[in-house]
Order: structure tokens, then C-alpha cells, then sequence
């Protein structure tokens, strides 16, 4: 396996007193797809937060790409390459399909606002320049017939989609997917799993993933990690987590 | 593509191309401007001060309102203030560096009014909607105290109302109706020019971003204060010169008391009944508020052959203006743009039923 894209060392984080997270450590190999699973409630969505900054934990370091993260913000994340999707769809939803993709090119965006308000400068090249590189992305997950749709108006499935292509366009090293696939039906969900292997392997984006199919986590992820009660009780790849007594114990309860 | 592929479109989904931009061919825009710059040597004279020119003004402070709360989604009831900034700066500017050829005067009122919106603007930093709407109140009542308290800044004129000082450009004097006409209508072409270009490039689609969900344009990357900011500048900028025309090429006096609240208003009345969101919406919306009122007391005065007295036909206004607005905001927030363009759309396939 090689080294860490993102290593997690000891994250506690709690609201009011409330643990959510407690001294959670692992970490993420470069080019890995990684899948946070765990009941409802056991911090996976928090965990997420914290990387991309949305979050502050209370204790614990984040090291992306070799460098400490010491205050996560989103935005700087975005910056750094850490890509983000929500588990319930956060798309700019009065903008068409290519709108919200191209939002998603603000961090490599150089032409200032003075060049786009006078049209001068980089101005034009840049907008030509994203723009390609959004319908790359949009012919890439297969939405082009619905390219000039306002989000709003597209179904869940497709919507998940496009936020999936605003997080890809601008070429994250890191992509946070959380529940890529919830409310999805069996097909739907092997159309997703298909993407995220392309994107995995075609584009070489980490992937860290929060997904509750455990039978889609099995056959998508090379390393599983497992909370529960914002503990971190398994870590390893999808077999041997799927022997460890004690993620047994969280998903099927224990003999008392 | 199958498992995903969206369902066939029900009434209840609109085609998408009703909300997209009305992308006016150039020759189309061209076109109404030279229409525009045509129309003041044919129209009479009543026509520059009745209606060209509060018109266009009008249109350009509800431009400048439109960048900042359709595109930008941070809510004003500051722009009577920043139209005084505007108003203020560009007279004094006019009356302490004479040299200046009026254009870089008008530049620099609209520099003061940018700086005045970054001020007022910061709050939108840490609060939202309602509460932030309630803090640019702060800047529509302190501004225009601050304009006649101290008497600096009207050179000491004991009425606290100036009259303007002569429009020169280019040795021409702009002082005629139709030169006054000329200098609204030009800077209206290149203020237009200029918005259009930013909510068409990637800074117009940071604005609508982070307009529509802060938290997932800040996850995407876009810099959330800068552009707040940055839209209130801009916003500010253009509503200052629009102030900086009313008092000079409308009013021909310079008093604070023409920027008060109703000003803001009705300049909200605009974006709301144009639309939000849109440039076109804003002329839509400046055309009806100013021509409404005219034909209100015109029908008022030469039908009930004047039953309706002025106080009336005043009233009927207001109540016209309220009952619409309610209208708007509840069946068609991008306003009478989105009805043109939806008729335009019936027309286009009709006689088929769309």
C-alpha cells in the first residue's frame, strides 16, 4: 500500500458536551477507496466535516498531502484538493446542470474580478478553459442531455449526480462522498459504484465514502473503517472486518 | 443510462429553457440602444424629464440592487442611502476639483458609494436575510443625516439643497434635456455593459452560488466574504452613480431628503415586479414604476373625467403597487421577466399547446 493521502490522528469532537467523535485515528492511502460505515448516529458524517473543515474538532491533527491541516476551513480545503458531496444534495438549485458544475471550478479560477468585469485579461480563456473542462466532466458521468436543466427541476437520482460532477471538475486528490447512494435502488446504485471505480481509477482521486449497503461497501473498497458511538471499532480491509467480533456486535448486537 | 435516466417531464416540471437567460442576440441589443440614443432627437421635451430619464435612472439603481440581492441573495433597504453617497461625493468632487472632466468625477462618486457599501456590507459577513435587510437600514438613515447635519458636505448652503452645478463634457453642455438625456443614457450603457459581464463570468455564478447555499459554495471552494463584499461594492458603485444622475441629470438639486426610504423602496419595488436575478428585469421593472403612476393619473384625469382627484389616483397607486408586489413574491419571484419569457415561448410554438 503506499503512503498516506490523509492521516486522521486522534480527532475527538463534541457539541455541548455531546461526544460525537472520540480520539479517532486511521489513515487513507493515496489512491484508495475508503468506506466509512457504522449505525446511524456513530459520527461518519462528523468525521467528514472535520476533514473538510466545516467542523473544528477539539483535539486530534489532519495531515493531507504531507502537510498538517491546522485550521480546516472549507474553503481552504477546496483549495488543498479536498473534494466534498452531502448526503442531503447541497446543489445551487436555481442554477442549471453546467452552472453548478462550473461553481465547482472556483478554486482554480485565476482572471480577477477587474479582468471579468472589462472583459480583458484572462478573462475569456478562462471562461472557455472551464468551461470545457465542465462539459469534460458532465459527458463523464452522463448528463449531458440534461446540461441546461435547473437542478431543482431534475429527480434525486440525477441531482446526486451533478453534485457528484461539481465535487469532480476541478480534479480533487481527495473526494468525500457521503451516502453517494442513499435512496437509490439496486441498479441505480451499480450505475454510482460504477462511477466512483471510473473515478478511482481513471483520475487516480482517493476516495473516502459513507455508505450503509454493506454488500456495495464489500465489493467497492479496498480498506473499511468502522465507527460506532464516534468510536472507531474496526479498520482493515473488507474481510477482515467483516470477522471482527466487534463490528459484528454493532451491526447484530451482542448475547448479554 | 437507464437506471438514471429522468423520468419524462410532467406538467409539474418546467422546461428549463423558462428560466434561462434571455440571450438577446447583439445585433437585438444594438439595436435598442441606437433606438435609445435615436429617440432623444425625435421625442419632446416633456418626454426627457417625465419619463426617459427617471426611467433609466431608475433601471440603473435597480440594476445595481439586482447584482446585489437577485444574484447575490444579501437583501438591502440601503439604496436611497447609496444613492445620496453617490449624489454627495459626485458634487463635491465637481465642486472642490473643477478640472476634472465629469466622467472621472461620476467614476469617483460611485469609488465613494462602493466604500460606503463595504462598510455597510460587512454585517452580511456574520448575519443573513431578515436581520441583515434590518442592519442596511443603519446606512439609509445614517447617510443622508449625515449629508445634512454637517453642512461640508453641501458647501455650507443654508437650505441643505444645492442646485447642481453645470454638466460640461468636452467643452458640450449637458445642461439640456437632451444632453442630460445623452450623459444618463451613456453611463446606463456602460454600467449595463460592465454588470452583464460579471454575472455572465465565473464571479456572477460565485454570487448565485453562494445565493442559493452558502455552506455547499463555501465546500466548492468559492471565497464567501470576498464575494459578499465584493457584490456589495459593486452594487454600491452602480447605485451611486445612478444616484449621482438623479440629483444631476433628473433633479438638477443635490438634497438628501430625495434619497430616503421610500427611495429604496421603490427600487426594490423594481427588481421585485421586474425581476430577481435578471438585467432585463430591472428595465422591465423601472418601465412599470415609472409609467404606471402616469397612466394611473392619466386614465384618472381624462375618464372619470376628474371624479378622481391627484390625492385618489395617488392612493390607487399604492394600492396597485402593494397588491402586485404580494402577487409577485407569491406566484412568480422572477417577476414580469419570467412572464415575457414564458409568453414569448407560447408564442414561439404556438398554435401547438406547450
Amino acid at each position: 500500500m503506499s503512503e498516506a493521502l490523509l492521516s486522521i490522528r486522534d480527532v475527538s469532537l463534541s457539541f455541548k458536551g455531546i461526544k460525537a467523535l472520540t480520539a479517532i485515528s486511521f489513515d487513507v492511502a493515496d489512491g484508495e477507496i475508503c468506506a466509512l460505515i457504522g449505525p446511524n448516529g456513530a459520527g461518519k458524517s462528523s468525521l467528514l466535516n472535520v476533514i473538510n473543515g466545516v467542523y473544528r474538532s477539539d483535539r486530534g491533527e489532519l495531515t493531507f498531502a504531507g502537510k498538517a491541516l491546522r485550521r480546516p476551513r472549507p474553503r481552504l480545503a477546496a483549495r488543498l484538493g479536498i473534494g466534498r458531496t452531502f448526503q442531503n444534495n447541497a446543489l445551487f438549485k436555481r442554477l442549471t446542470v453546467l452552472d453548478n458544475v462550473l461553481a465547482g471550478l472556483t478554486r482554480k479560477a485565476r482572471a480577477s474580478l477587474l479582468e471579468h468585469t472589462f472583459r480583458v485579461g484572462r478573462s475569456a480563456s478562462e471562461n472557455r478553459h472551464f468551461r470545457e473542462l465542465a462539459e469534460d466532466t458532465i459527458a463523464f458521468l452522463e448528463i449531458e442531455a440534461y446540461r441546461d436543466w435547473i437542478v431543482g427541476q431534475l429527480p434525486y437520482g440525477l441531482q446526486k449526480r451533478v453534485e457528484l460532477a461539481r465535487a469532480l471538475v476541478s480534479r480533487p486528490r481527495l473526494l468525500l462522498l457521503d451516502e453517494p447512494m442513499a435512496g437509490m435502488n439496486h441498479d441505480e446504485k451499480q450505475e454510482i459504484s460504477r462511477f466512483i471505480l471510473d473515478v478511482n481509477r481513471d483520475l487516480k482521486t482517493t476516495i473516502v465514502l459513507i455508505e450503509h449497503d454493506i454488500g456495495v461497501v464489500m465489493g467497492l473498497s479496498d480498506h473499511v473503517v468502522v465507527l460506532d458511538y464516534g468510536r472507531k471499532i474496526g479498520d482493515g480491509t473488507p474481510q477482515e472486518v467483516r470477522d471482527n467480533p466487534d463490528v459484528i456486535a454493532a451491526y447484530l448486537g451482542t448475547v448479554h | 443510462m437507464t437506471a438514471l435516466a429522468a423520468p419524462a417531464p410532467t406538467q409539474t416540471v418546467e422546461h428549463p429553457d423558462v428560466l434561462r437567460r434571455w440571450r438577446a442576440g447583439p445585433l437585438a441589443i444594438a439595436g435598442l440602444v441606437a433606438a435609445f440614443y435615436a429617440l432623444g432627437f425625435v421625442v419632446h421635451d416633456y418626454w426627457f424629464n417625465a419619463i426617459l430619464i427617471p426611467f433609466l435612472i431608475m433601471a440603473l439603481a435597480g440594476l445595481g440592487l439586482n447584482l446585489l440581492t437577485g444574484y447575490a441573495g444579501q437583501a438591502s433597504l440601503g439604496t436611497g442611502a447609496f444613492m445620496s453617497v453617490g449624489a454627495f461625493a459626485t458634487y463635491n468632487v465637481l465642486l472642490r476639483l473643477p478640472d476634472l472632466p465629469l466622467p472621472v468625477s461620476l467614476v469617483i462618486g460611485g469609488l465613494f458609494g462602493a466604500l460606503a457599501g463595504v462598510i455597510f456590507g460587512l454585517p452580511s459577513l456574520r448575519i443573513k436575510g431578515f436581520y441583515l435587510t434590518a442592519s442596511t437600514l443603519a446606512a439609509q438613515f445614517f447617510l443622508p443625516w449625515l449629508f445634512n447635519q454637517y453642512g461640508w458636505f453641501s458647501n455650507y448652503t443654508t437650505s441643505g439643497s444645492i442646485s447642481a452645478p453645470k454638466l460640461v463634457f468636452l467643452g458640450a453642455d449637458l445642461s439640456t434635456p437632451l444632453g442630460r438625456y445623452l450623459l444618463t443614457l451613456t453611463s446606463v450603457v456602460i454600467l449595463t455593459w460592465l454588470a452583464w459581464n460579471l454575472v455572465t463570468s465565473q464571479v456572477g455564478r460565485n454570487w448565485m452560488a453562494i445565493r442559493d447555499m452558502d455552506t455547499a459554495a463555501a465546500v466548492a471552494g468559492i471565497p464567501i466574504a470576498f464575494n459578499k463584499l465584493a457584490s456589495f461594492a459593486i452594487s454600491s458603485f452602480i447605485i451611486a452613480i445612478a444616484g449621482a444622475l438623479w440629483a444631476f441629470a433628473y433633479l438638477g438639486t443635490v438634497d438628501a431628503r430625495s434619497f430616503d426610504l421610500d427611495r429604496s423602496f421603490t427600487v426594490l419595488f423594481i427588481i421585485i415586479i421586474g425581476g430577481m436575478g435578471s438585467i432585463a428585469g430591472a428595465f422591465i421593472g423601472s418601465a412599470f414604476v415609472i409609467l404606471v403612476p402616469i397612466l394611473i393619473s392619466n386614465v384618472s384625469a381624462n375618464l372619470f373625467a376628474g371624479a378622481i382627484d391627484a390625492g385618489q389616483s395617488e392612493n390607487l397607486q399604492k394600492i396597485l403597487f402593494g397588491a402586485l408586489i404580494v402577487y409577485f413574491l407569491i406566484k412568480e419571484p422572477n417577476g414580469l421577466y419570467a412572464l415575457l419569457l414564458r409568453a414569448r415561448r407560447r408564442l414561439a410554438l404556438w398554435p401547438l399547446k406547450s
